[in-house]
């Protein structure tokens, strides 16, 4: 049960049919950025109040929620919001992957694959990706209106120019279905593969008020060019705990003496694969 | 090249149309198949009837002309005599209350200002350029050299960074900017050098049509003298046609192949730059021609 005095999962009835028409507008047209009047919600600009509305508007009781920052669960931004929604809409929760239905994240996307029936609730801090060279938003909404997007390879152009490589590793720019060209958040260019997903795709950005969508298995490219084309980049060595070779390492400093490992940044994944007790050099 | 010869019943182009010779057609870049290939005996640009009002106060008003391929326009008049608001009505940038603009690139006339918006945007960073005075309009400031003059090529559709960039050093040569200062900010180059890095940045694409108002502006004396040097040879190079707008009768002497004089609004005399220089007709304009003199 919710705690008594709140709606269920915080909103009122009709600021959340007012996000839900945002999010079907936002699925409707993939990768465009549906404006919605965000609420003030108990935390910060930052904690992912985007994010959080938009999960408020998609939670039914039935469901059980995951909610992970940088691929953690125990991390405090992901506790907060996990025991807001416990608390608001009195959800089941979970830590693996597999067994949510609604998952709020920041920064990363789950290794285990998402199924059809998930939802991924994305925490936006910026969501226009023409903003870093066009500050006016009447101008970048005019550019998306008219897909005029040569100003992204500008950007990518500066990168080369600057490093010898397109050197943006986070909140990789991707072309959706062709058509809009949408920031994925700040998740590492790695987990941009995993955008073609067969779960719902939700991102919400609190602050800039606005919400935009990825339907199940909608076609994500990432920018680039030809003779320097996307690349997600591998992981140099397997997690230290739990020896998997093709997921997101964190470098943990494990020890007083500064010792450091390199460990999967998806705690549920590396705690799953130790559970079937695949280990790593660490473990060993 | 018979098509713009045959185009030479309207003089001046004819004359710029020949300086230009055969190969000047094959620099105008990728993109477009340079201008002249077609069309000939059809202006490229006619404006018929250009007004424009703020509140009360005329702007530009009836003001028609034709401009045919590889000709160069100079529009002249004091300060307020409505240059700035004809040429932002050329180019679309403001929406005349009445008249219209026609473009003929060859393959049938289009009303530029009954475009979509989509269609003009496009018409604008291909087949024509608009040379700001201030190349903080102009520019990215924010943004290298190269990546400034790349970026028409890839809002075109271009995705192969090593062409872009050897297109971006080509035309940073010809305007005279050093190879090595491909991946400076224009915030650090000199003002004569971000307006010629502004004319590589337009003319990427191989437009045929440059709009320039008051190109050499803001410049000293002795770099106003190269950039014009500068803009004259690509203009012949390329078979450009081009409109300039300026006060400075010394540009216009220099650059174009036609004038047209404008006072309050108003077209009050055009025709052969150096029949117009030399034997005014108009009043205002022997004014004008005479202050010059003075200087
Ligand atoms: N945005 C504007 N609002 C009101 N009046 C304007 C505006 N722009 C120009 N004008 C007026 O229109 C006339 C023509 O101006 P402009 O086209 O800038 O002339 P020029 O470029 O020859 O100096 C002037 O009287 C000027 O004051
Ligand atoms: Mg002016």
């Amino acid at each position: 049960m919710s705690e008594a005095g709140y709606n269920f999962a915080y909103l009122d009835e009709p600021t959340k049919r007012m996000i839900r028409r945002a999010i079907l507008k936002g699925l409707a047209i993939p990768g465009y950025q549906v404006p919605f009047a965000s609420r003030e919600m108990p935390m910060p600009y930052g904690w992912g109040t985007g994010g959080v509305q938009v999960t408020a508007a998609t939670l039914v009781p039935e469901d059980t929620l995951k909610v992970i920052d940088q691929g953690a669960d125990d991390t405090t931004n992901a506790v907060s919001i996990r025991r807001f929604f416990q608390r608001v809409a009195g959800v089941a929760t979970t830590t693996r992957t597999a067994q949510a239905s609604v998952i709020q994240t920041r920064h990363r996307i789950p290794e285990t694959p998402l199924a059809e029936g998930q939802i991924l609730v994305y925490q936006v801090p910026i969501p226009e990706p023409l903003r870093f060279l066009e500050p006016s938003e009447t101008e970048t909404r005019k550019m998306h209106a008219l897909e005029e997007y040569g100003l992204m390879h500008v950007r990518l152009y500066e990168d080369i120019a600057r490093h010898g490589a397109i050197a943006t590793a986070y909140a990789y720019p991707v072309q959706v279905e062709g058509r809009y060209v949408m920031d994925p958040s700040p998740i590492p260019k790695f987990d941009n593969p995993k955008l073609k997903s067969a779960a719902i795709q939700l991102f919400g950005a609190g602050r800039e008020q606005r919400i935009y969508a990825l339907p199940p298995h909608t076609r994500v490219v990432s920018l680039d060019f030809e003779d320097h084309p996307f690349d997600p980049a591998k992981a140099d060595a397997p997690c230290a705990l739990c020896g998997a070779t093709g997921a997101y390492l964190d470098e943990v400093v494990v020890d007083d003496a500064g010792g450091r490992l390199f460990v999967c940044s998806d705690t549920d994944y590396c705690e799953t694969r130790r559970a079937e007790g695949r280990v790593g050099a660490a473990a060993e | 090249m018979g098509a713009v010869t045959q185009a030479g019943a309207v003089g001046a182009a004819a004359m710029v149309a020949e300086a230009a010779g055969a190969d000047g057609l094959g620099t105008g870049g990728p993109g477009t198949g340079g201008p002249g290939t077609h069309g000939g005996d059809r202006p490229l640009l006619s404006a018929e009837r250009l007004t424009k009002r703020y509140g009360g106060r005329i702007g530009c008003g009836d003001v028609s002309f034709e401009l045919w391929r590889g000709e160069v326009l100079g529009i002249v008049g004091e300060s307020g005599s409505g240059k700035s608001t004809l040429l932002s009505c050329l180019s679309g940038h403001l929406a005349p209350d009445t008249g219209r603009v026609l473009y003929d690139a060859g393959d049938g006339s289009v009303d530029t200002l009954a475009l979509a918006e989509a269609e003009r945007r496009r018409l604008m960073r291909t087949d024509w350029a608009f040379v700001h005075q201030n190349p903080r309009d102009g520019l990215r400031m924010g943004v290298s050299a190269g990546g400034n003059v790349g970026e028409r090529l890839m809002g075109t559709g271009a995705r192969h960074y090593g062409n872009i960039r050897a297109a971006a050093l080509d035309w940073l040569a010809r305007v005279e900017i050093a190879p090595d200062r491909i991946d400076d900010r224009p915030s650090a180059f000199s003002g004569g050098m971000q307006q010629r890095l502004q004319i590589a940045r337009n003319l990427v694409t191989g437009p045929r049509l440059v709009l320039m108002d008051e190109p050499t502006g803001g410049l000293d004396v002795s770099v106003q003298a190269r950039l014009l040097d500068l803009v004259r040879g690509l203009v012949r190079e390329m078979g450009l046609s081009a409109i300039v707008v300026t006060h400075d009768l010394a540009v216009v002497r220099l650059l174009a192949d036609r004038l047209m004089v404008m006072k309050d609004g108003h077209v009050v005399e055009q025709g052969l730059t150096d029949q117009v220089l030399d034997d005014p007709q108009h009043a205002h304009t022997q004014l004008l021609v005479s202050s010059v003199l003075q200087v």
